[in-house]
């Protein structure tokens, strides 16, 4: 068991065929910390993250999540982890306690903590009156903040979020990361992927992935004075201009 | 002649009004932009204009044809990309092209030279399913086959959604290029830092324009001075300027935080505030505003009013 490092990732690597999709990339992320994932369409961000998750077996190399190896160990990986991403979220015909109620069981909270937590979830997020509403009804800033709380709602060690402000409307989007500075105070760990180069800013440390490596990882403020340009996303295009693989 | 033209149009989904009264026009050769988050309206909008969905009040034309009565003649002349990837998976790439070629009556031997710049990057890739491609080819089969009936109006519902930088980046350069062939084109987009590449822009909300103007003149009609605060802490910088009393808003923008000030500014007064809270580092500087700036006063004003 491992202890100090909320993520500890050495040489994985995924093959499919005879393409690399993610190359012996290494790092370890601190609790509390929130860790950009960056990289273009296509540079192994999304596999990385199943890996991590426990949904991909490693061809190679090892990664421990929340202490758990994610190749042998991924069912207890999956119990300390949340998940969100802009694509799946909530269920769209439960109502807003329904959705709680759903996810709090799935990760078997007792029914009691399920209760509890939905009384401060919801009024953390001003949402109290909502409490009934079908989850489809909501606007999509709104959906966003309560997916958060949903993914986090079982107190995980660590939370994987994949792209969670895509689409959303400015002022949300900056509230979103209001909540999840919150939740790193509370010692939750925020492992998330962004096309947003302003949201790398926000993050404690991030990576920059292209062509399946890691090709820089640092504080934001490191990052652009080893680059010595004015800010992250032209870190970014630097990076990323050197890929050889396009797409995903 | 006005490539698109739209009169107070209005539609509504049940309860929800999902586009309130808009008007405005697309030039001729022009790239138009509209810019909101999701569920803005921005879908409905493209699927009114290109005939797929009548509208329950207004009226709208494109190349000055009616959408409703003339809808038939508009779908020859217009190219769409939907928001969701909406080729045939199972068809290779060269079928998928051949086919929307087909369907409008011409080949693709014959429009090559309008596609030749895009279509040459995928062509490799030829026979390969549709289904199978990566994000950014199919976003480039996409382009291609909007493009294969050499369409006078182009419209593209969120091209850019969840691609990455350097790749949003060479879509647009794309645009650029067809724009100077002669193409009308009306774009949406979340993203508020492609707002700049457009000839004129939308800010969409709830239904409703916020602004139509060029980019430029939306971000001089910026109300205020704005500045700009950087901190040795970033992390608990916003919630203290929120606090200083002379601070009217205050948002985080990537490496710093962007501030108005209730009354005249005075940076240096602030900069003294924020030292006495053991803040280092700081430094206040009067910046010019971004579209992304304008977008979310003009949003709380349009709330404020409501």
């Amino acid at each position: 068991m491992e202890i100090e490092r909320a993520i500890r990732v050495e040489e994985l690597t995924k093959r499919f065929g005879d393409f690399t999709a993610v190359d012996h990339i290494s790092f370890s992320v601190g609790r509390g910390e929130i860790f950009g994932f960056l990289g273009a369409n296509g540079a192994g961000k999304t596999t990385a993250m199943r890996m991590l998750c426990g949904l991909s077996i490693p061809t190679s190399g090892v990664g421990y999540v929340a202490g758990f190896n994610v190749a042998t160990q991924s069912e207890e990986v999956k119990k300390k982890i949340g998940y969100m991403s802009q694509k799946f979220s909530l269920y769209e015909d439960l109502k807003v306690w329904e959705n709680l109620r759903l996810f709090g069981g799935i990760y078997g909270m007792s029914g009691r903590a399920i209760a509890e937590g939905t009384d401060r979830i919801l009024n953390e997020l001003g949402f109290a009156a909502e409490r009934n509403t079908l989850v489809k009804s909501l606007p999509l800033g709104w959906k966003q903040k309560l997916a958060f709380s949903v993914s986090i709602f079982h107190e995980p060690k660590v939370v994987f979020l994949d792209e969670p402000t895509g689409g959303v409307d400015p002022v949300t989007r900056r509230q979103f990361w209001e909540l999840i500075y919150q939740a790193a105070e509370r010692g939750i760990t925020i492992f998330v992927t962004t096309h947003y180069m302003d949201e790398a800013e926000y993050c404690d440390r991030v990576s920059i992935m292209v062509d399946g490596k890691i090709k820089a990882l640092d504080t934001p403020r490191n990052l652009r004075s080893t680059f010595g340009v004015a800010s992250m996303d032209e870190v970014f295009r630097r990076l990323a201009r050197e890929a050889e693989r396009k797409g995903d | 002649m006005y490539s698109v033209t739209a009169s107070h149009i209005s539609k509504s989904y049940g309860q929800v009004r999902a586009l309130d009264d808009i008007s405005f026009t697309v030039d001729k050769g022009e790239i138009f932009g509209l810019i909101g988050p999701d569920g803005a309206g921005k879908t409905t909008l493209f699927r009114i204009l290109t005939t797929l969905l009548l509208p329950d009040a207004g009226s709208a034309t494109v190349t000055g044809l009616d959408v409703v009565k003339d809808f038939w003649r508009i779908r020859n002349g217009i190219g769409y990309m939907p928001g969701r990837f909406s080729l045939y998976p199972d068809l290779t790439v060269e079928e998928n092209l051949t086919f929307f070629a087909t369907v409008f009556h011409t080949t693709i031997e014959e429009n090559y030279s309008l596609i030749a710049d895009i279509y040459k990057q995928i062509e490799p890739f030829k026979h390969r399913k549709a289904g199978k491609l990566s994000g950014g080819m199919k976003q480039k089969l996409a382009l291609s086959c909007a493009l294969i009936h050499k369409p006078t109006v182009l419209f593209l519902d969120e091209p850019t959604t969840g691609v990455d930088p350097v790749s949003r980046k060479e879509f647009w350069e794309m645009l650029v290029h067809l724009k100077s062939q002669g193409l009308s084109i009306l774009v949406s987009t979340p993203y508020m830092d492609e707002a700049s590449l457009c000839d004129r822009i939308a800010l969409i909300q709830g239904g409703r324009f916020l602004r139509i103007d060029t980019p430029e003149r939306i971000i001089e009609s910026y109300p205020k001075p704005l500045f700009s605060v950087c901190a040795s802490r970033m992390r608990s910088l916003l919630g203290d300027l929120r606090a200083c009393r002379q601070v009217d808003s205050a948002f985080s923008f990537g490496a710093s935080c962007h501030v108005t000030f209730r009354g005249e500014p005075d940076s240096a007064e602030l900069a003294d505030e924020l030292r006495a809270k053991g803040y280092v580092d700081l430094w206040v500087e009067e910046i010019r505003p971004t579209v992304e700036d304008c977008f979310m006063l003009l949003s709380k004003e349009s709330d404020d009013g409501n």
